[in-house]
């Protein structure tokens, strides 16, 4: 029988909930690492056990974990990010020069095909390749060393490298995203890499449609549709039809379009899903009420989905990475909040129920579906 | 044998109580003693000092016969109660947080 595993990344410590198919009743493992700040964990589509974790703390730095049963146990494997060649420097948030400096993981992106080789995706904004199980790293320094690099600058969270997505049917083909310089492609396997901002538009840079700039919080695909790809940016959702040649906004009737998530139904690559966040000043939903919005049109026809959400008083947020989908039919959804909780839906978002109280702040949800 | 005492998650990091000991080759400093520690293990490298550019993370301190030397040249001697294990090298998180 099918069963489902969710990783929760939090503030101090990670999180394994599990459960049977029916996604009704749950059990909560950990804290894993407790204390540490777990910024990050994904397992393999090839070998569901073998699962990696991002590890960071303000004192101690990176460390980086591997489990090869489940998550039952981990092993420390490397932590040594160095950027390729000259560091050189991005611009600071006054605008001055300043050097580049490894600070953590954000987000860990293993292979389509082979277990042994996860992506990495760094603050200061980099993309590292691991090919031995996370031992050893190397930066795919094509995306930092292109023209614009010099002039990309940190949203308020930090200059994240926070997405990575490995198209299924072109391995050349990676798509990321950067706060705040925006999406970025490469279909040479990361040597060489182009901005695909266009189409986007964000008052708060001084050339609003700049090449670069922009703070996208989040892209998604369909792995049956890899041209089509969604974009959570800082205010507006966006899509593009092109692979990110070009994007226009399916926001429409969303009671606000800024936000952190967005991802898409297994089942259904026109299905996707954001949480609207009133502001960039406020960051809590619309009304202290916490809603889940539905497109089954690719955007712009957007439907609220609130039952078993809080609807009155409810004052969190939800990141960039805390929302992902199982593979089951119906399609379950899972999202993690600021305030401790992980929410499931196992009927594609129609109603919702608490599968984690009390958690420390979450920071990812990642959902592993064991067939 | 040298005494080094690491704060409560780098212990659990490396797997060791509260105190391990070290045998230093050559002159007994700051850099030395980190050198060694990190070469007995491994797992702790890059999480005193930046993997790169052995830079002390910030915030870390060191403190030696109940003086803060944190600020000290890594290359200084080290006093001789450390020397003979009568007074531990201490590695202290700085208290902060909430």
């Amino acid at each position: 029988m099918s069963s489902i595993r969710v990783l929760v990344g939090t503030k101090k410590g990670a999180f394994i909930l599990r459960s049977d198919a029916e996604r009704k009743d749950w059990t909560v493992d950990g804290p894993f690492f407790g204390g540490w700040e777990i910024y990050h964990l994904k397992g393999s589509p090839v070998n569901p056990n073998r699962i990696y974790a991002s590890q960071s703390s303000g004192w101690f730095g990176q460390v980086m974990h591997r489990s090869d049963d489940g998550g039952k146990s981990w092993k420390t494997v490397g932590n040594q990010f160095e950027y390729e060649g000259e560091a050189g420097t991005h611009q600071w948030y006054d605008g001055t020069p300043h050097p580049w400096e490894f600070k953590r993981v954000w987000h860990l992106e293993p292979s389509l095909t082979d277990p042994d080789t996860v992506y990495a995706g760094a603050e200061d904004a980099a993309l590292f390749r691991s090919t031995d199980g996370g031992e050893s790293w190397k930066e795919l320094s094509g995306l930092r060393g292109h023209g614009t690099g010099k002039f990309w600058q940190p949203g308020a969270g930090g200059l994240c490298l926070h997405t990575i997505i490995l198209d299924p049917e072109n391995t050349d083909r990676i798509f990321v995203a950067i706060s705040a310089a925006g999406a970025f492609r490469t279909d040479d396997g990361g040597k060489s890499w182009q901005p695909i901002n266009r189409g986007l538009r964000s008052e708060y840079i001084p050339e609003p449609e700049a090449e670069i700039g922009h703070c996208v919080h989040r892209l998604a695909m369909h792995p049956t549709r890899p041209n089509v790809l969604f974009m959570q940016k800082h205010w507006d959702v966006m899509r593009s039809d092109d692979g990110g040649d070009s994007w226009y906004e399916v926001s429409d009737n969303l009671p606000s379009d800024f936000g952190f998530v967005i991802d898409v139904h297994a089942h259904e690559p026109d299905t996707i899903y954001v949480i609207p966040i009133k502001s960039d000043s406020e960051h809590y939903p619309p009304e202290g009420k916490l809603r889940v919005y539905r497109s089954r049109t690719g955007g712009n026809d957007w439907e609220a989905l609130s039952k078993g959400l809080p609807q009155e008083n409810c004052y969190v947020n939800v990141l960039r990475d805390a929302m992902a989908v199982d593979r089951l039919n119906p399609c379950g959804i899972y999202f993690g909040t600021t305030g401790g909780q992980v929410y499931a839906s196992a009927d594609a978002g129609d109603s919702w129920i608490s599968i984690a109280d009390n958690l420390p702040k979450v920071l990812s949800v990642e959902v592993q579906t064991i067939l | 044998m040298i005494r080094v005492v690491l704060p409560y998650h780098l212990r659990n990091l490396a797997g060791v109580g509260k105190e391990v000991q070290l045998e230093i080759q050559g002159p007994l400093t700051q850099r030395s003693v980190l050198d060694t520690l990190e070469e007995q293990y491994p797992v702790l490298k890059g999480t005193i000092r930046d993997y790169g550019t052995k830079e002390r993370r910030a915030f870390l301190r060191f403190f030696v016969c109940s003086e803060d030397w944190t600020h000290h040249s890594p290359d200084d001697p080290l006093p001789e109660a450390i020397a003979t294990g009568e007074e531990p090298f201490l590695v202290i998180g700085a208290i902060a947080g909430g």
